[in-house]
């Protein structure tokens, strides 16, 4: 468990090598659009959508103890929510903010359903309400389209009104507006989880019993863990509409929930970042199988395994365990 | 009329067939260090789930500085005053000692929900979280993980918890289990510390008679779920009943 900040109070460095990691990354996202073709920042932003989306999904995991089925769901109602929006209006941040919004708003009506329960309870809760949701995304025809879904989704300006319109017809404008908005959006969460707040998931994670006797009210916490959790995967299906031009029901199968727990198992529960480096070796196990065999979802569940056998804090902690070996002595980040 | 700090009336709660505690009526009051003791099975440890709110009783009410906080959730009760320890070790095994001692001290303050804040920010909790470190005795394993520490430490780090949220009334169950002597001194030095200080009330479940009858000023002895006896040492040690069924030869 990362446990924040105050454990690792030390001698300050300007320059770590996670810093400078990250660093470089944020320096090759950028360049990417420079040296890439469209094909390429069609799978980043796919890779930023789904990091949104299990950063979110491990708030709950990783840092409360809840394990969610269902996050499919509200990634749906970020997707469909931002779709509608932009049909209305074709002003992408409405739409976005929008989308994601109506998602959180989701996220609190049935998170006050599901948070009264924990373990199995808790996710079969949430698996049944994201197949409700499905359901609704299938069968609604007059407001989704029902399995033909939503099309003709405007790629909309980003307007702030008075201020600016940029187009986003081009694929590399909106894969800039997808790396800026998500970029803040992992600013806020680091600084969630490092923040009281995050402390106080953690200690939920750690013991329910003794968070309650600080004086807590346990399961108003785990409500705001899952309205996070499922702001951020609002979020990432907010993305998605303006990317694909439609939005479809699969967006809100279980099997679209299942992504960021693989996600999140391949990169790590017990680290900030496992997430985002789970979305992009998702993607790449995904692009390198995929081209040996149709059936890559079972070798990704093979590597899953693996991993979840040999190696239980993923391929983060697996690095940083070797990092810290190769220098011994010295702190890493 | 005088106001108990505690009082609670035809406290009953059963577990099938089993009852545990058999309408329990009792007042503690303000400043005095009670004990509960008994035989195991007695209902020490689900009188004081009763008191905390860990558990629900079929019946009797519990009133709280007056107020009756029957059906206040344990969360609700350590707002107004109540805290506790547990038989069975209770503390965040994967944070730091600090960040066990920081929670309660957050909590105090209400700053749990703050978002955005970073945790050396909180001024405030930090300092008070140190203090308590220093006062328990564990500053210097300060950024050790919980669960790494000795058993007594554990015990201490515990307790540290329970104070932490400034208590009026603290319930310690078995605090000194598993302590060698130097770690019980350390228990004992600071609940004594701490009543006369933040006028902390410490009633505590106590095996070891050496512990019980050097520290309290009241002795509850419990029975079968009821109060068998209630009185300063001298009158528990003199009294026959008591010294029949429980006490024996170890007084």
């Amino acid at each position: 468990m990362d446990v924040g900040p105050v454990a690792s109070a030390g001698r300050p460095r300007i320059l770590t090598p996670g810093r400078s990691a990250i660093g470089g990354l944020i320096l090759a996202l950028l360049l990417l659009p420079l040296v890439g073709g469209q094909y390429a920042q069609y799978v980043a932003i796919q890779v930023l959508i789904l990091s949104l989306f299990a950063l979110g999904f491990n708030i709950l995991f990783g840092y409360t103890g809840l394990l969610s089925f269902g996050q499919a769901g509200f990634y749906a109602v970020g997707a469909y929510g931002c779709a509608k929006l932009l049909l209305l209006k074709p002003s992408l941040l409405f739409g976005v903010i929008g989308g994601t919004l109506l998602a959180g708003a989701a996220a609190l009506v049935l998170g006050v359903l599901c948070i009264r329960h924990t373990r199995i309870y808790f996710s079969m809760l949430t698996l049944a309400f994201g197949m409700m949701i499905f359901s609704m995304a299938l069968k609604w025809r007059d407001f989704t389209g029902g399995d033909d879904g939503l099309v003709g989704i405007p790629r909309a300006p980003l307007e702030i009104p008075g201020l600016v319109s940029v187009s986003m017809a081009s694929m590399g404008r909106y894969y800039y507006f997808v790396l800026v908005v998500s970029l803040l959006a992992i600013g806020i969460a680091y600084r969630l989880v490092h923040s009281p707040l995050g402390l106080t998931f953690q200690g939920i994670l750690d013991s329910e019993g003794r968070m309650a006797f600080t004086g807590v009210s346990v399961r108003a916490y785990r409500l705001i863990a899952f309205v996070i959790a499922g702001l951020y995967a609002g979020l990432a299906g907010a993305l998605l509409p303006a990317l694909e031009n439609t939005v479809t029901p699969p967006v809100a199968h279980w099997t679209t929930s299942a992504d960021p727990v693989l996600a999140t198992l391949l990169g790590g529960i017990q680290a900030f970042a496992g997430p985002i480096v789970g979305a992009f070796l998702f993607f790449m196990i995904k692009d390198i199988i995929v081209r040996f065999t149709e059936y890559w979802l079972i070798w990704l569940g093979i590597i899953v395994v693996v991993l979840v056998m040999g190696f239980r804090g993923g391929v983060v902690s697996l690095a940083t365990a070797r990092w810290r070996a190769l220098r011994p002595g010295r702190e890493g980040t | 009329m005088t106001e108990y700090l505690l009082e609670t009336k035809g406290l009953r709660k059963t577990f099938g067939r089993l009852t545990a505690v058999a309408g329990v009526g009792l007042e503690l009051t303000e400043g005095t260090l009670t004990a509960i003791i008994g035989p195991n099975g007695a209902g020490k440890t689900t009188l004081i789930n009763l008191l905390t709110g860990l558990l629900t009783p079929d019946t009797g009410t519990v009133h709280f500085k007056g107020e009756d906080i029957t059906r206040v959730p344990s969360h609700g009760r350590v707002r107004r005053g109540l805290s506790r320890s547990f038989q069975i070790m209770n503390i965040f095994p994967n944070l730091t000692v600090r960040q066990n001692l920081l929670l309660p001290a957050l909590a105090r303050r209400g700053r749990n929900l703050h978002a955005l804040a970073r945790l050396e920010e909180e001024t405030g909790a930090n300092a008070e979280a140190e203090e308590l470190l220093r006062e328990i005795g564990l500053w210097d394993h300060r950024d050790v993980r919980a669960g790494a520490l000795s058993h007594g430490d554990q015990r201490l780090l515990e307790l540290g918890i329970a104070v932490g949220t400034r208590p009026e009334l603290c319930f310690l169950d078995e605090p000194c289990a598993g302590m060698n002597p130097i770690e019980r001194q350390t228990v004992l030095g600071l609940m004594r510390k701490l009543s006369g200080q933040r006028r902390t009330t410490f009633v505590i479940v106590e095996h070891d008679m050496d512990v019980v009858f050097s520290l309290a000023e009241r002795i509850i002895v419990m029975n079968h779920g009821e109060v068998l006896a209630d009185g300063t040492p001298a009158e528990i040690r003199e009294n026959r009943v008591v010294r029949e069924t429980y006490l024996g030869a170890e007084v």
